[in-house]
């Protein structure tokens, strides 16, 4: 049976008497457009970061694409693409240098084909005027447009945004979305956590909300708009309204 | 192995690219050490029958390429954990022996481009002879993977940049300025004198002296193998704390 995009079995971790994740259990299919939804410190970037190697769990079990997150880095690393939420960049290269080393890190080297990629990711997300210049000279949204490339350079099978339009102009966003998009029709899995309910309303085909370190609701996203039906108004309710239901049950 | 050495070149890269800071500044400063020094002191003191600048000169070597290849590693570090830069690092499949090589190579890198700067200042000051080449190389490479290896420590450790400051101040500037680097220990009194024989900078610093002059306060072979023992055992060090992820991953 072929592995699911994601796995993560009964997973706890503490910091220090905080319990950050509190056996949390999901499953997330091969080429889905998935929403993981909650407050803030509720967990959802604890979980990423233990999905990319950067937080260890106490307990539990995380793959990617059927490859164990401790015992079996180095694959898992290879097939997971992480926007990071905070906007961070490296302040002595340009663009283009950015994105090279960043595949390097990968084990992509140059090479002809790797140069066509870079140069197809800088056009997709409007950075290819930019290429040149230094990180430190980029606008806000510019920067973040850096981290969905940088995190797409090693064309990852799975893509976690954790965020990815903070701070984004309507305009930029929209293309940011678009790209987004055609990465899952090209059969990317990706893994949304966002603040914007209305972007998750309108791009997950399934979601999970998460409370305290647990998850509270798993379902497809047009069940969690019925969940509340007949109450909202008009007899619907927004992904909004059901979040902020879901959060205060 | 690209990942190791796209991780060498982007740290080379780095100091590379501010070089003004990273290389010419430390190399003016050693000339200025050099002519202070030789200015109060030539005409008085002979080292092992050699010249006083000439004595100077390896000793400003050497010391630039110890602190410089501290600061590489240990700057490099503290500033991608700051400014949250490292999680690029992180998130690759690189393995933390890779991380730890490349960091220390690119850290001895520019502690040898230093160093070779400030000799090509400093040669025209004084008649140094080259009576063992070998032995230049072997400590210049190791004094470099030493304090590079030291550097990751601390870069590792630290999680501000003043943190970083004390572990510079307190350690390492006390360390490589209290090693031989302006004197003989025989000429310390006999207190200091055995203290210095527990400072591995010393050593460091004795055997690539010996290098250009042929001479030493202690026998080169001792020195090498005080060196190579501080440097296995930083390194192990380093490394254990890296497949931890100590610091790095929570």
């Amino acid at each position: 049976m072929t592995p699911p995009a994601i796995r993560v079995a009964g997973v706890v971790k503490h910091f220090g008497a905080v319990r950050a994740l509190d056996g949390v259990d999901l499953e997330i299919r091969r080429g889905e457009f998935f929403g993981l939804l909650g407050p803030n410190g509720a967990g959802k970037t604890t979980l990423i970061s233990a999905l990319a190697g950067l937080v260890r769990p106490d307990a539990g079990v995380l793959e990617v694409m059927g490859h164990d997150v401790q015992g079996d880095y180095r694959q898992s690393r290879r097939v997971l693409g992480v926007v990071p939420q905070e906007l961070v960049f490296d302040p002595f290269f340009s663009v283009r240098e950015t994105l090279e080393i960043q595949a390097g890190y990968f084990g992509i080297g140059k090479s002809p084909e790797r140069d066509a990629w870079i140069d197809e990711i800088l056009e997709s997300l409007d950075l290819k005027a930019k290429a040149g210049a230094n990180m430190r000279a980029l606008s806000g949204g510019m920067k973040r447009r850096v981290l969905v490339a940088q995190a797409l350079v090693h064309k990852p099978p799975v893509i976690v945004l954790d965020e990815p339009t903070a701070g984004v102009d309507v305009e930029l966003r929209q293309g940011l979305w678009r790209f987004i998009r055609r990465l899952n029709e090209d059969g990317h899995t990706i893994v949304l956590t966002t603040h914007y309910l209305e972007e998750a309303e309108t791009y997950c085909g399934r979601i999970a909300m998460m409370k305290a370190g647990r998850i509270i609701a798993l379902d497809t996203t047009a069940n969690l708009l019925q969940r509340f039906a007949g109450e909202g108004i008009g007899g619907s309710m927004s992904l909004e309204e059901v979040f902020v239901r879901m959060m205060h049950a | 192995m690209i990942g190791f050495w796209t991780l060498f070149y982007k740290e080379v890269l780095r100091f590379w690219k501010v070089g003004f800071q990273t290389i010419a500044a430390p190399v003016l400063t050693a000339m200025l050490y050099l002519l202070i020094f030789s200015h109060v002191l030539e005409s008085h003191v002979r080292v092992h029958d050699v010249p006083y600048t000439a004595f100077l000169v390896p000793g400003l070597v050497m010391m630039s390429i110890l602190q410089n290849a501290f600061a590489n590693s240990s700057s490099s570090l503290i500033q991608s954990k700051v400014t949250g830069s490292i999680v690029f690092v992180l998130l690759p499949p690189i393995s933390y022996r890779a991380f730890w090589g490349a960091y220390v190579l690119a850290a001895a890198l520019r502690g040898a481009v230093v160093g070779l700067g400030v000799l090509l200042a400093t040669v025209w000051f004084a008649e140094l002879h080259f009576s063992g080449p070998l032995w230049i190389l072997a400590f210049a490479l190791l004094g470099g993977g030493m304090l590079g290896t030291l550097g990751v420590i601390a870069g590792i450790w630290a999680d501000k940049f003043d943190q970083l400051a004390a572990f510079q101040n307190f350690l390492i500037m006390p360390l490589t300025f209290l090693s031989g680097v302006f004197y003989s220990i025989y000429s310390l009194p006999p207190f200091w004198q055995e203290a210095s024989r527990f400072n591995p900078v010393f050593y460091l610093i004795d055997g690539f002296r010996y290098g250009f002059h042929g001479v030493s306060d202690v026998s080169p072979w001792t020195s090498l193998a005080v060196g190579v023992s501080c440097f296995l055992a930083l390194a192990g060090v380093t490394l254990a704390l890296l497949k931890r992820g100590y610091k790095l991953r929570m």
